[in-house]
């Protein structure tokens, strides 16, 4: 008997390091080749990454880390800077980030961070980062302020605040919408800020709020918040929602018999709520930094790499984090050094660099100019919305 | 529209309780809250949407499939977190909720690597089937829902009050030592129910999977600490009391969606349950013993 008990407590605690190895393995990987004895043209750099890779929206950083991974592939293959990438894992927690975003600046070696995936995150390690004088730029922190943390602080991710305006007035221009209705995830910044974008935009254009509605991270029964917006016969829903949640909402509001278009912040911009929610994802209207339909010879190729190495389509968080690389190369390479100061200030200089979002370019505080493209879902797949 | 939201309710209701009863089944038996239940469950989600969608099986397939696999990870529970720890000298009776926390998160981060993070559509023919009375869009899956979780918890009780198997079982919770020196194999009913509460956990898994067209790694979680709240709302160790309290806060959350703010969804379905607790501190249902059966 006690055999059998000795026996089963060690497989356990096999099966436990087993599990405590796998994890470790997947929280820190270093990935990049070292590449010594090139020209010495070559700016070699070290970049740390700070993403989201456990937990409910693991998706993301995902598909991020894929896009960093892709755009550093090419970039060393050209030769003219040499980048490693430090990938450190943030579990989308505040200071699992910061802890992490620590570690990397403590190392001199590191002259920038990408990253952290969510504006929560960025809200902390931002200021960190900024008093370190290290260059930090978000590729999906798209809430409001995020640049005006510091000038050290940059983001390539297109702000809600400039993405949803675009779309309901496209929305509202087409439908001949009065009344809408309004439904957000209240425990993400995300979500929240694009809400009050929403609600902003809302009044200013005259529409009338018939209710706003609220969900959590990972809920999967919306029915009860529908069936009272069902209720109010609304022209037209703003769902500020990350695309795993909208796609089941949207999903649950088909079929309940709400056939209204739809209008998404950032967030809900992704092929997978094509994957997820079928035909009942038609008219759901989203402003895109990204299009991957588009007729661009930069843009069709990267989706080719990209679907060729990861067997799927990249969505706007890949995108983004891919050009934000290229960002960051350009600017190394114009610094002509490994150095964080020179490369903030080269980072502060770049304009109408040719990526594949469009011609992007920083404003005075590290924020994005660019045009949004306005997307609606149509026949199975995202189309221009004119 | 009041009905409506009543449909929403007693179906997310019946969710709730299904998943509850196989937490009560193993606090009653073994004094044990089992923090893996729900990734059981999830689990059991997964292959239900591997069966149908990746597969195209039929139905019946993805349940027997889930069954299966739900089995197999609750004898696994049961047999490399559970055990080892009964029984045991110097053993803290806090330790086997933690290795099942353990077997929880494993199974989460598991999920993650086999199916990735994101939501899977469950789409099926079956999930569509609806009727309409009036203006109101009835769907087939929520009777069903409603139907099986009625019917688990009659059988459940019957099962235990009646059989053979069901009388080793309480007698177990009664008193394990006990049981087992009047001649109940206490080994073979406590694996037993683990394994039928992780069954009932995989079924709950697929019926959610086919209402809300949502299946992620992290259903788990939120739906087993609901079904904790349950259990406690309940009765600890109560069947009856797992079904009424999961109705109970299914209805509550989505009554305080329709006619109050949904931000409070969750807080005012807690304070009415710290409310009923003070009330009743044994659980709805609860008997009032100074000693808790292990």
């Amino acid at each position: 008997m006690r055999k059998i008990l000795n026996k089963s407590f060690l497989l356990m605690s096999v099966l436990l390091l087993l599990a405590l190895t796998a994890c470790s393995g997947n929280s820190s990987e270093t990935t990049g080749k070292d590449e010594s004895g090139q020209a010495g043209k070559t700016v070699k750099a070290k970049i740390g990454v700070i993403s989201y890779l456990s937990g409910p929206g693991a998706a993301y950083g995902e598909a991020i880390t894929s896009g960093f991974k892709l755009a550093q592939k090419e970039i060393n293959e050209k030769g003219e800077v040499n980048i490693e990438l430090v990938t450190e894992d943030s579990a989308g927690k505040q200071e699992q980030a910061l802890s992490a975003a620590q570690k990397l600046m403590s190392s001199d070696d590191i002259v920038a961070l990408l990253g952290p995936t969510l504006s929560t995150e960025m809200n902390v390690v931002g200021p960190e980062a900024d008093l370190n004088g290290i260059p930090i730029m978000g590729t999906s922190t798209t809430a409001e302020g995020i640049p005006q943390i510091g000038e050290y602080v940059f983001r390539n991710s297109l702000p809600e605040a400039l993405a949803i305006p675009a779309s309901i007035k496209k929305a509202v221009d087409k439908f001949d919408v009065k009344k809408v209705a309004i439904l957000y995830g209240n425990d993400d910044v995300f979500t929240k800020s694009g809400f009050d974008t929403m609600k902003k935009t809302a009044e200013k254009m005259g529409l009338e709020v018939l209710t706003i509605e609220t969900f959590q991270k990972g809920q999967a029964d919306y029915n009860a918040q529908l069936t009272k917006i069902k209720g109010l016969n609304p022209d037209l829903i703003l769902c500020s929602a990350l695309y795993n949640e909208g796609a089941v909402i949207m999903d649950q509001a088909r079929k309940m018999g709400i056939d209204v278009p739809f209008v998404g912040g950032n967030g809900f911009n992704s092929p997978q709520v094509i994957e997820i929610a079928g035909e009942a994802s038609e008219g759901l209207i989203v402003a895109t930094p990204w299009f991957g339909e588009k007729d661009d010879p930069k843009v069709q190729d990267f989706v080719k790499k990209f679907e060729a190495e990861y067997g799927k389509k990249p969505d706007q968080f890949a995108a983004q984090a891919y050009d934000a690389l290229y960002i960051m190369a350009e600017a190394l390479k114009n610094a002509g050094e490994a150095d964080r100061d020179a490369l903030r200030d080269a980072l502060a200089e770049i304009k109408d660099f040719p990526g594949i979002l469009g011609n992007f370019s920083f404003d005075k505080d590290g924020d994005v100019v660019m045009d949004p493209t306005v997307l609606i879902i149509k026949d199975g797949k995202f189309q221009l919305f004119e | 529209l009041l009905l409506e939201q009543l449909i929403n309710g007693i179906t997310l209701g019946s969710i709730y309780a299904i998943v509850a009863l196989g937490f009560t089944l193993v606090f009653g038996v073994l004094g044990i809250i089992n923090m893996a239940h729900g990734e059981i469950f999830m689990f059991g989600a997964f292959i239900g949407v591997i069966v149908t969608t990746t597969f195209g099986l039929p139905l019946w397939v993805a349940f027997i499939a889930a069954i299966a696999v739900t089995v197999i990870l609750g004898y696994m529970l049961e047999r490399f977190a559970l055990r080892p720890l009964r029984g045991k000298q110097g053993v803290s009776h806090l330790a086997p909720l933690i290795s099942t926390i353990g077997v929880s998160i494993l199974l989460e981060n598991l999920s993650h690597h086999l199916f990735g993070a994101g939501n899977h559509p469950f789409s099926n023919a079956f999930a569509e089937i609806n009727f309409k009375i009036g203006s109101i869009t009835i769907y087939l899956v929520q009777v069903l829902i409603f139907v099986i979780s009625v019917i688990l918890m009659m059988a459940l009780s019957y099962w235990l009050s009646k059989t053979k198997a069901g009388k080793a079982l309480r007698a177990t919770a009664e008193n394990l030592e006990t049981a087992s020196i009047l001649g109940v194999n206490t080994k073979r009913i406590i694996t037993l129910t683990v394994i039928i509460a992780s069954a009932m956990g995989g079924i709950a898994g697929i019926l959610v999977g086919m209402a809300f067209n949502s299946v992620n790694p992290q259903m788990g979680l939120s739906m087993g600490l609901k079904g904790l709240a349950i259990i406690i709302l309940g009765g600890m160790g109560n069947v009856k009391g797992a079904m009424a309290g999961g109705l109970i806060l299914g209805l509550s959350e989505t009554l305080i969606v329709a006619y109050g703010n949904s931000g409070y969804r969750d807080a005012i379905a807690f304070i009415t349950i710290i409310f009923i607790l003070l009330l009743r501190p044994q659980g709805l249902f609860g008997q009032k013993t100074s000693e808790e059966g292990r």
